[in-house]
């Protein structure tokens, strides 16, 4: 299943959660219960409001392409292979998030900023997936 | 904050020896090259320094130490390539506080030849590589990439605005001997430059050098006891947004330059139109186009039609980044100091081929990360 060569991500106590869920194929986002702010990337307090009394909650894996590069010199031993789509992906909940388009020719005259797009998810190791995002089908 | 306006100056400013790709000397050596000629400049001694102010990923206190310096005021503020004009600010603050007199703002970097350099590490559990690093963010072209797109998609800017960008720059840098990039370059040549990330072109990107500047900074009361004209600073600003590239507030507006810009100029009490030559920090060609915006010089979206017909380049209406900038001239990873030595160089009308006349007024501007810091400086001869 590993089509990962590079540096894994290593939760931390704030982060845990998020990669577990991912790991089940959810996207899941951290949301203030004292100003209802959800936010990207998970921390131990809003950074709208500082507040500690946080949840977890299920996103739609739904936003839309909010910028993208199509990389031609690409990071060492990244698995994709050049060239390949690194995106902003502004989610239905609001948070913009990295992460790279897939399932896509990456040819920046077919792709549009602003078109639906929808998280698919990588096993890329037996402890990691990684959420990606492809054009929506729906 | 205007009284701030004029209370300290840039009284020495100086390269490095040699400037390029030197693998015989260290990062530190070029601390010290620029260092002794930043001082003689001055026309102070060593031991007149009593403030180290420098940025990197060493502790502030290693320069000062390779110096045989025993400073009483240290800042190691980090903040990314624009530290060193910030330092500016945080001198000026320290001096009229009474807490230091004579600041040395010092700048040496191996980034091409990686000469007694600190990595960059970042554990497998840093925001960074959790949420960036494992989508294949291949360093700084991607990041800005994506803020180029996001630009060109809002306001219709073009990849030949981008690229007159990068030909304006290489006109000033054929006018500097020690530019490292001096034959001619055409908008084609750029476009038909390798892509690195879309859309920046090989030609759109910095170059990476190693090199050394400094900068002394003094109260204006002991300025005006010292060799040359001072260069008064009149307003400053500095801004951090975020760090890591998904945090940038507005992929098509520079956050924080518009909150620096915005304090600096209402502390010198100039505006846009009254400067007479910016360096703006230009380590990918969208870089200056958003600065330009962000500062006032023309509005939101406007970077690119203002950047066309060769505006910024010598003989244009805009004199931008005479030294050649980042693009042409020299950049070993914090190209924010070469702002500064090539204001102060200006405004004396030291420049030779490429001195901008009547030179009364400069602005410095500089990036920190991605988009992610600035600081601006204002300056002049006359206070
Ligand atoms: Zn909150």
């Amino acid at each position: 299943m590993s089509d990962h060569a590079g540096p894994l991500p290593v939760p931390t106590p704030e982060t845990r959660r998020y990669w577990e869920a991912a790991r089940r194929h959810v996207l899941e986002l951290p949301r203030c219960r004292a100003c209802g702010h959800r936010f990207f990337y998970p921390r131990a307090a809003c950074p709208r409001c500082l507040s500690a009394d946080l949840e977890w909650v299920q996103a739609s894996g739904r936003g839309t392409l909010h910028t993208f590069t199509v990389v031609h010199r690409g990071a060492r031993d990244f698995p994709l292979g050049t060239p390949y789509v690194i995106a902003i992906v502004e989610l239905a909940e609001g948070p913009r998030l990295m992460t790279n388009l897939v399932d896509v020719e990456p040819d920046p005259a077919r792709l549009r900023i602003g078109m639906p797009v929808e998280v698919v998810f990588a096993d890329v190791s037996a402890d990691v997936a990684l959420p990606r995002f492809r054009p929506a089908r729906a | 904050m205007t009284r701030m306006r004029g209370r300290v100056a840039i009284v020495g400013a100086a390269e490095s020896d040699e400037m390029g790709r030197l693998p015989h000397k260290s990062a530190f050596a070029l601390h010290a090259e620029a260092a002794r000629n930043a001082l003689a400049d001055a026309g102070l001694e060593k031991d007149d320094v009593d403030a180290v102010f420098t940025a990197g990923l060493w502790m502030a206190s290693e320069a000062a130490e390779y110096l045989g310096l025993r400073p009483r005021y240290v800042d190691g503020t980090q903040i990314g390539g624009c530290s060193f004009i910030a330092h500016v600010e945080h001198a000026m603050g320290a001096i009229a506080a009474g807490l230091c007199e004579v600041a040395l703002i010092t700048h040496g970097e191996s980034g091409a030849s990686r000469v007694a350099m600190p990595g960059m590490r970042f554990g497998p559990d840093s925001v960074r590589l959790q949420f960036e690093a494992p989508f294949g963010l291949a360093g700084p072209p991607t990041g800005y990439a994506l803020a180029a797109a996001r630009h060109m998609h809002e306001f219709g800017t073009t990849s030949e605005q981008l690229a007159e960008v990068a030909v304006a720059t290489r006109k000033w840098a054929a006018l500097n001997p020690r530019a490292a990039m001096r034959d001619p370059l055409t908008v084609d040549d750029v476009l038909a430059s390798r892509m690195i990330s879309w859309p920046l072109h090989l030609l759109d990107c910095c170059l990476v050098t190693d090199a050394g500047g400094a900068v002394v900074v003094t109260s204006a009361e002991r300025a005006r006891d010292l060799p040359k004209r001072p260069v008064y600073v009149l307003g400053t600003g500095e801004a951090s947004t975020h760090v890591i590239v998904s945090q940038m507030p507005d992929f098509a507006r520079w956050d924080a330059a518009r909150i620096a810009g915005e304090r600096a100029f209402a502390m010198a009490g100039v505006a846009p139109a009254d400067v007479d030559v910016a360096m703006l920090y230009d380590a990918f060609t969208i870089v200056p186009i958003m600065a330009l915006e962000a500062l006032g010089f023309c509005k939101p979206g406007e970077g690119g039609p203002f950047v066309a017909g060769q505006r910024t380049a010598p003989g244009g209406a805009f004199p931008m980044n005479t030294n050649g900038g980042g693009l042409s001239y020299t950049h070993t990873g914090m190209y924010g100091i070469f702002t500064l030595i090539e204001a102060v160089w200006q405004l004396r009308g030291e420049c030779g081929a490429r001195q901008v006349p009547d030179c009364r007024v400069a602005l410095c501007h500089g990036l920190g990360g991605m988009f992610s810091a600035a600081a601006t400086l204002v300056a002049s001869t006359d206070v």
